[in-house]
């Protein structure tokens, strides 16, 4: 590769890691290509903690309550937290990309795994904060060897990640070993094309000789990065130890580290079998329950499921490495299938090593599309996180399609040839490839999002909006990640009452609910969503990964603790609590994790009210969500939905199949409002969804401009009766 | 007549946790399993039997895509 050209330098003070924070954050002007640091008070280590808190308090700073994605002022913000970068604890090299989306056209958090987020504090700094639009593709390049951070005109015109993650290793590393102390961040054409692009965050795999892609796949940050046009940012920082993060008292860090080693070791194969097959052990658990989403969501089981087995991916996974994204995991998720030769597509022939699938993509890219063919699913998987498009909403995007396909709304005139029916691997894959080639109209519109494409649909070929609405899985703009929620009603609220739309990252409750019937009464399941939402929140404001937490669990965790305590799993929250604390030097307790959270929880609530969102007008729930929408749904479950007809006290006697589906969207759309209410409630918002001033003063955020907002929008008749 | 997560199940003598399991298709590997409050260890699943009249709960630890 040729000597990169370099528009601009700036150099900064080394700065050392204290207790887990560099104490300061980079922000980059891309526009003007401008620098500066910015400090990190004591109130925003308070307040915001790091990593997601970090991005929304700078994200909130620095646009106007009218920014929109792709306004120069919104922001890419990419920080990884305290806990961000430790080596003695499974799950620790997370980092939170923060930034308002092109679909939900409010603020959006996606985490990724690989090096990226650790490198960067290492180099010294708590966050990176990009604004401005470039007039070239660019790449920036922190040095945290030499301290100064570069931005380079981009030769590529390949963009796509696979083809830079690879070029940029090698430009930037002295040798093949030195490749692992280089993260890139990238996307791909996709995020230009569509509204999905995802960031590929890379690690170099020694023994395999090559990056690595982890995903910061939701909410479209990845077209946010190519607006900018960032081509990609690369952070180098050699050295990288057991101590780098400076912890107050790096002992306890080894002893909790130890104890969950031991548990990963010892039970593992019994338990979920991560460190062989990652997370599509759900696949087949997710069908024996009726959770795995097939065509669109109609269904919950499919007899072809089977050819999707985690067994399959067992024998396609390479075995006997360990997998962690981050130094120190034993968890060891990150499965890889190697030597994968591409069939299709501008690398046709090429043999390659694809990024999982993960259980996400096996459901939205198989049995969502009605494909359960392993490798077509690993085609598709590399294709996507190569053009840099999220596998989640490109999923249920597709899934979407094939159903307004099958139900005469698109033919071929309009796909310009494609064949879209449920089960079309040819034209699938076809659809993907026009996305990442960016020179197809139909999947441009494709590429919009469900929101966008069922307005479009109606427009412009005269598809019935009325049904759209019903089938399409969207929530707040954004497309529902792959589990079915029809048969959960706290599940409605884990998927649909959250802050920026239907991602399975705030509560997943459908066992608990549903077939543990644990949650009763609305006011239980309102307690699930206030507890899980926010302990899940804390892993985004530290820089730890969700899957140690409850992926494992202690031999006799279910014995020793009944019921709900068993699913927080009381002995791996305290683990939380030590390692907080040892690396900050303070004192927080169990309690006070949650209080954590929860302030920026609200903080986040109040930018999307800032935004023009976050009422509850836009918490809305597509009918598809919540029941059957078409006969067929009903019918092969009849029993099932007769019983919860009869446990309504409706009584479905003479009724037909399309009146008993009415008659249940009526009693559970009742159920809905009645969740909605009993969640704002414990959650101390008004009726409309809004925090209490009350609320902020309680969590202490009560700033002026926070204050500011919820007054403008707060109504006296919002208030709830005493 | 036993209640499994609060739904009445047909009891017969010798019906151990491991049947209800099997007969419920409760698949998951990490459950955890309480008659009368009382919790039952992993490894007795197939040996410990139900009493007619036992309310039995079954926990999936699963909370978490």
């Amino acid at each position: 590769m040729e000597k990169m050209k370099l528009l601009a330098e700036w150099k900064y003070e080394p700065k050392k890691i204290e207790r887990g924070y560099a104490g300061r954050t980079l922000y980059v002007n891309i526009g003007d290509r401008s620098f500066k640091e910015k400090p990190v008070t004591e109130d925003m280590k308070e307040k915001f903690v790091g990593g997601r808190g970090f991005g929304l308090k700078l994200l909130w700073d620095a646009v106007k309550d009218t920014t929109k994605w792709n306004d120069p002022e919104n922001e890419l913000v990419i920080s990884g937290g305290p806990l961000c970068g430790i080596t003695q604890y499974p799950g620790s090299g997370k980092c939170y990309t923060v930034f308002i989306s092109p679909l939900t056209e409010q603020t959006y958090d996606s985490n990724a795994g690989g090096y990226f987020g650790p490198l960067l504090k290492f180099s010294g700094w708590d966050a990176l904060e990009v604004q401005g639009k470039s007039d070239r593709d660019v790449i920036l390049f922190i040095d945290g060897d030499n301290n100064k951070v570069e931005v380079y005109e981009s030769p590529f015109e390949d963009i796509n990640a696979v083809t830079i993650t690879e070029a940029l290793h090698e430009y930037f590393a002295d040798s093949e070993e030195d490749k692992r102390n280089i993260s890139v961040a990238s996307t791909g054409k996709g995020a230009e094309t569509t509204n999905w692009g995802c960031l590929n965050m890379s690690f170099y795999d020694l023994r395999r000789k090559t990056p690595r892609l982890k995903q910061a796949g939701r909410g479209g940050g990845g077209t946010v990065f190519r607006d900018k046009k960032l081509a990609a940012i690369v952070v180098r920082k050699r050295g990288v130890g057991p101590a780098s993060n400076n912890p107050a008292d790096i002992s306890v860090l080894q002893r909790t580290g130890l104890k969950l080693h031991k548990e990963i070791r010892d039970l593992d194969d019994q338990q979920n079998k991560m460190r062989k097959v990652g997370t599509p052990h759900l696949n087949e658990i997710m069908n024996e329950y009726h959770l795995l989403p097939v065509h669109n969501y109609k269904f919950g089981q499919h007899p072809e499921a089977s050819k999707i087995h985690s067994k399959i991916f067992e024998k396609l996974f390479t075995q006997g490495i360990p997998d962690g994204c981050w130094y120190g995991c034993s968890m060891a998720c990150a499965k890889a299938v190697d030597g994968f030769e591409l069939k299709t597509g501008p690398l046709k022939g090429k043999k390659v090593t694809v990024d999982g699938p993960e259980y996400e993509t096996c459901a939205g890219l198989g049995s969502n599309i009605g494909i359960f063919d392993p490798e077509w699913i690993i085609e598709a998987n590399f294709y996507a996180d190569h053009y840099g498009i999220d596998t989640i909403s490109l999923g249920t995007g597709l899934a979407f399609v094939c159903e307004c396909y099958e139900l005469g709304f698109l033919n071929k005139d309009i796909t310009n040839g494609l064949e879209l029916k449920f089960g079309s691997k040819d034209d699938l894959m076809e659809l993907i490839h026009r996305m990442g080639r960016g020179d197809d109209k139909f999947a441009s519109i494709v590429g919009l999002g469900i929101h966008k494409m069922k307005k479009v649909f109606a427009e412009k070929y005269g598809a019935p909006f009325e049904v759209m609405e019903k089938i399409g899985m969207e929530g707040q703009g954004i497309e529902v990640s792959e589990y079915v929620p029809k048969e959960s009603v706290a599940q409605w609220g884990g998927y649909f009452l959250t802050l920026k739309g239907p991602q399975h990252d705030e509560a997943w409750l459908i066992f608990m609910d549903r077939v543990n019937k644990q949650l009763p009464t609305f006011e239980d399941k309102a307690e699930a969503l206030h507890y899980f939402p926010n302990f899940r929140l804390w892993f985004s404001l530290v820089g730890l990964c969700k899957l140690p937490w409850n992926d494992i669990e202690p031999a006799d965790n279910v014995v020793k603790y009944k019921g709900i305590e068993a699913a927080k799993v009381p002995e791996h929250v305290q683990n939380y609590v030590d390692l907080f604390n040892a690396v900050t030097g303070k004192s927080i307790t169990k309690e006070e994790l949650i209080v954590q959270s929860e302030r920026v929880y609200n903080f986040q609530r109040v930018f999307q009210l800032r935004l023009g969102k976050g009422t509850r007008r836009d918490h809305n729930i597509p009918l598809r969500a919540i029941g059957p929408v078409f006969p067929e749904e009903w019918e092969v479950r009849t029993e099932y939905y007769d019983n919860e007809l009869k446990a309504a006290g409706i009584d479905s006697k003479g009724l037909t199949t399309e009146e008993k589906i009415r008659k249940l969207q009526e009693y559970r759309l009742s159920q809905w409002e009645q969740l909605v209410d009993a969640v704002y409630k414990r959650r101390g918002w008004n009726k409309n969804g809004i925090p209490t001033v009350e609320t902020l003063k309680r969590l202490g955020i009560d700033y002026p401009d926070v204050v500011e907002v919820v007054r403008k929008h707060s109504k006296p008749e919002d208030n709830w009766e005493e | 007549m036993i209640r499994v997560n609060g739904e009445e199940m047909e009891w017969r003598p010798g019906l151990t946790v491991k049947d209800i399991l099997e007969a419920k298709r409760f698949v998951f590997p990490m459950i955890g399993v309480w008659i009368n409050d009382k919790p039952v260890p992993r490894d007795k699943f197939e040996t410990t039997t139900v009493n007619d009249g036992d309310e039995v709960q079954v926990i999936h630890m699963i909370s978490g895509g």
